[in-house]
């Protein structure tokens, strides 16, 4: 049965869970029909390089030299190595290939499917980028036609979905990712477990669920991809949460300026809802929910749980303060269960594998993987997923390989804007939440910026309070006014006109933010200040006394202030 | 006690009312006991030139408006051992700082002032003293070790932490902090 | 419905109120004095001014007193060196961000932020003041909104919606750029919404608006919210 069809016939059919597994293995027979598999990655960050004609080109390719029934070509989402994009694989055997062009393309068809002979040198040949990786919440991406239920199905989708319906209440659920110690990806390192139960444990009706695909920092974009590669695990992991909660409807929120993301989500969905995955009385038990998407104006403060909340209601996305937490009044005063996309979509292989299983990979204290965007000064950026408790060396130097040019490493930016810089000292860190908090960092929704030795550490630190100074809400004193505040001394330290007593003015009104601020934006913000200050803290001294910037970043022209007194 | 001994209590007038020197005047019968601990070596109050040395406290009214007051202000500043920011201008700005909102606003009030609502003769002297770019509170121009707020400071107030000064402690301005 | 007591220390002296009170509630109710701004009986509690923040017994975190309600066995920590402190540095920043010159203002001796500012011994702002030019709104018949005295409480924007049920008021722009507007963005005599009803200057704790021509003292009303909705009730 060819695919089109086969799609065709699944989508009017309601399905009941049998089907689910059923349609797997068809599916799985499509598959293997196929010699070859050739994934080509369409994620926006192939998508710039070409990925597209890429695909084209392959398609016709395999048209012309005739393969069609031997070689399936598929559009697929992140591959991983987005600074050498548009990357190919080709199964079996996962050759990897690297920026491949149309003409490329036609070779690649004509060599390794037509004669059986890969093109070692198109192939990427890191092979320590992947060593150290471990696919989990991306185990799909870059294997599955996000557009295509039946792929997510072949590849053991839904299967937990069934497996719940039919032989775990919503109490063993809970017990299962209890059990696995998974905690919120978001960024806080919460329990996941003992935030559904506490929704769980809210007898009030109805319950809301809203998966934060809000990603706001810049130079993050691993919840993006995987919005692009995998959405039905997000989709799946949703419904668990809601089985287990017994929540009633859904809200994935995500940025409007994520096109590719919400457009694939959106067919998700669709495909979804078709088939009885989503929506009334799924796989015809007695399970109901329905899911929406809510598409966010793209501010950073978004992303914080009750900012998120109030967005979603439809107004404007400012924090409010806790207690009451949203498990207990959420949206429009109803308990409501927000993870991140990234935590909801480990679900469905906890559910599949258990607990145990899970609790076994990273961390005794953090366990499971972290989806990061390695990205700066590197030589491999891209995505990149690690078991935790791997270390900050092994993630920026084996997966990365060190800053390019010879340059010398000098500190690296773990968790976004408001993340904190560590040194080269603090490298043997384990990436955990506990680790990284000590040093001053935090896990953030995973953003890793390596800087080297051109960039200032004063000039670094200032764009980030630039950019939270922007993003701010302007709700509460602390943030609004107090991180201008830094900002303006930034700027007069750049200038030149530095005093010593800046320092300690910096690190006092810092812990005041981090202390007196509503939600976690002005909480977090002045990591980088603080943490620069402490492993950083001689490039001050050299602004502030020697008017000298060994990056030269920093221009010293003074202000007209400064001429008059 | 002789008056050579007696602290020394220097008074200064920039850009300001003279509202907060009439407030200290304000103090009535207080200040003959003031009088008895302190040795007033300067201001608009005495006859004295040039800005003496070793001065124990000095009170200063008014905000930092040009450069002679900017220059004179660091000078004082060097022979002063307590320098305290008296009222409102020379704690914020005040009214001479209100032309901080304006653009330019040095050749501005100089325009407006001399040119604008001049009925004869507009021209803007040459004689004033050149206008900072912006009006300063004197804890932007030199380290201030206390503030009397209060446009006027209460009489009170002015009196409390010349008191407090003067017996060795250090003043609580707690409730004692009214601007305006 | 039956209503359960909650018993906690504040400051050391043991406190009974009502279950669902806030902490700041409690206080006020026994008379101890927590100070804030944009906390306001009646209306929603924001958190914003995070004046009102407390210490709580056996938590890291600091708690503002307005929106953080009483619990059992709850031990309060009203006036710590540190949250003096930190109010200092609230109240400073707040005089800071924009032109609050007392002198000239309106609301001089009939202001929120004034008085506390007297109260904590907030003599003098130590950091770089803003002086912001906004343009002052008197296009109403006898309402007047001067932003730069504005400091983002939102009671006027609260009121507005939750009492007069108009929301002729809400804020655009964020962070530091953030302004009280009056429908969209307009100016006040072109407002179709508004009712005039000059609740927003009754609640406004500085002097951001106010009645054109009318002393402060008389225009100034904080128990109005309260008083509508407890009518509303009846």
């Amino acid at each position: 049965m060819s695919s089109k069809r086969l799609n065709f016939c699944w989508g009017v059919k309601k399905l009941k869970p049998a089907d689910i597994i059923h349609l797997a293995e068809t599916e799985l027979d499509a598959h293997r029909s196929y010699k070859y598999r050739i994934n080509v990655c369409c994620s926006s960050g192939c998508i710039p390089f070409g990925a597209l004609k890429v695909l084209k080109a392959f398609e016709e390719a395999v048209k012309e030299f005739g393969v069609q029934k031997e070689c399936k070509v598929a559009r697929t989402g992140c591959i991983g190595t987005c600074s050498v994009g548009p990357a190919v694989m080709v199964e079996p055997g996962d050759y990897l290939y690297q920026s491949v062009t149309p003409e490329k393309a036609r070779q690649i068809v004509r060599d390794h499917v037509v004669l059986g002979l890969p093109v070692k040198e198109m192939l990427y040949g890191n092979k320590a980028y992947f060593e150290k990786q471990h696919r989990l919440v991306m185990k799909n991406a870059g294997k599955i036609d996000p557009y295509r239920i039946e792929d997510y199905i072949a590849a053991g989708g839904y299967s937990a979905l069934v497996k719940c319906l039919l032989r775990m209440s919503p109490k063993e659920v809970i017990d299962e990712v209890w059990l696995s110690g998974l905690r919120g990806r978001g960024g806080a390192g919460f329990k996941t477990g003992q935030k559904w139960t506490f929704v769980a444990r809210a007898h009030r009706s109805p319950k809301y669920i809203v998966a934060n695909l809000d990603e706001g920092d810049p130079g993050v974009f691993a919840n993006r991809t995987l919005a692009e590669a995998d959405p039905h695990a997000i989709i799946e992991g949703m419904l668990i949460a809601a089985y287990a909660t017994e929540a009633n409807k859904g809200y994935i929120y995500i940025r409007a300026e994520y096109p590719l993301a919400v457009e694939t989500l959106k067919k998700a969905l669709d495909r979804a809802r078709a088939m009885n995955l989503v929506g009334q009385n799924i796989l015809e038990t007695n399970f109901s929910f329905d899911i929406e998407l809510r598409l966010g104006a793209g501010a950073f403060v978004a992303g914080e749980e009750t900012a998120i909340l109030a967005s979603v209601e439809g107004n404007r996305a400012n924090p409010r303060p806790r207690p009451p937490y949203p498990a207990a009044s959420g949206l429009w005063k109803s308990p409501t269960l927000i993870d991140n996309v990234e935590t909801l979509a480990n679900i469905p292989q906890i559910i599949s594998h258990g607990g145990l299983w899970f609790s076994k990979i990273g961390s005794p204290t953090c366990t499971g993987t972290k989806c990061f965007s390695l990205t700066g000064k590197v030589k491999n950026p891209g995505l990149i997923e690690i078991p935790m408790g791997i270390t900050l060396r092994e993630v920026i130097f084996d997966i990365g390989g060190g800053p390019p040019d010879n340059k010398k490493f000098k500190a690296v930016l773990v968790g976004g804007p408001s993340g904190g810089c560590l040194p080269e000292t603090m490298l043997d860190l384990p990436i955990d939440y506990e680790s990284l908090t000590k040093a001053g960092a935090i896990m953030g929704s995973g953003g890793i910026v390596v800087i080297d030795e051109d960039s200032c550490m004063v000039d670094t630190a200032k764009f980030f309070i630039d950019f939270c100074v922007d993003e701010s809400c302007g709700k509460c004193t602390p943030c609004r006014v107090g991180l201008h505040k830094i900002q303006e001394t930034y700027t007069r330290i750049m200038d030149g006109e530095g005093k010593p007593e800046d320092l300690d003015f910096l690190r006092s009104i810092s812990s005041y933010i981090q202390d007196a601020s509503l939600c976690g934006l002005g909480q977090t913000a002045p990591n980088p200040v603080l943490t620069t200050l402490r492993y950083f803290g001689k490039e001050y001294n050299e602004h502030i006394v020697d008017k000298k910037c060994v990056a030269g970043k920093c221009s010293f022209k003074h202000q007209v202030k400064e001429d008059e007194l | 006690m002789p008056s050579n001994s007696k602290p020394k209590l220097a008074t200064l007038w920039l850009s300001g009312c003279s509202g907060c020197h009439m407030s200290l005047l304000d103090n009535d019968e207080a200040l003959l006991d003031l009088a008895k601990n302190i040795q007033l070596v300067y201001g608009p109050l005495v006859d004295t030139k040039a800005f003496p040395e070793n001065v124990d406290i000095t009170l200063i009214e008014g905000a930092v408006a040009n450069y002679e007051q900017a220059a004179f202000l660091k000078e004082v500043r060097k022979h002063s051992k307590i320098l305290i920011a008296l009222g409102d201008c020379a704690v914020t700005g005040n009214v001479p700082a209100l032309r901080n909102t304006i653009k330019d606003s040095a050749n501005a009030v100089l325009q407006r002032a001399f040119v604008e609502n001049s009925d004869k003769q507009p021209l803007i002297p040459t004689d004033v003293p050149k206008l900072l770019r912006k009006v300063y509170p004197l804890h932007e121009v030199v380290k201030v070790d206390h503030y009397i707020p209060g446009c006027p400071p209460p009489a009170g107030n002015i009196a409390y932490v010349l008191t407090e000064l003067l017996a060795g402690k250090i003043p609580i301005m707690e409730n004692k902090s009214k601007y305006g | 419905m039956t209503t359960k007591t909650v018993s906690l220390k504040i400051d050391g002296h043991d406190i009974s109120v009502q279950e669902g009170t806030s902490i700041l509630e409690a206080a006020i109710e026994n008379g101890i004095d927590i100070p804030h701004l944009c906390f306001l009986e009646g209306l929603t509690k924001t958190g914003a001014c995070r004046l009102c923040l407390v210490e709580l017994k056996g938590q890291a975190k600091l708690f503002a007193s307005c929106s953080t309600p009483v619990s059992d066995g709850m031990e309060v920590i009203t006036d710590s060196v540190k949250l003096k402190e930190y109010r200092k540095k609230t109240i400073q920043l707040l005089l800071s961000e924009r032109t609050h010159v007392c002198s000239v203002c309106v609301a001089n001796k009939n202001c929120e932020l004034q008085a506390l500012a007297d109260k904590l011994g907030v003599d003098h702002v130590a950091y770089e003041r803003e002086w912001t030019g906004e343009k002052v709104d008197s296009s109403h018949p006898f309402l007047v909104i001067d932003r730069n005295r504005c400091i983002l409480c939102t009671r006027c924007v609260r009121v507005c919606d939750e009492v007069e049920g108009v929301h002729a008021l809400d804020l655009k722009l964020r962070g530091k750029d953030s302004q009280i507007i009056v429908d969209f963005d307009d100016s006040w005599a072109n407002s179709t919404s508004c009712t005039s009803c000059r609740k927003c200057a009754k609640v406004c704790p500085v002097g951001a608006i106010y009645v054109e021509g009318e002393p402060l003292s008389q225009t100034k009303d904080r128990n109005i919210a309260n008083f509508v909705l407890s009518r509303r009730k009846k």
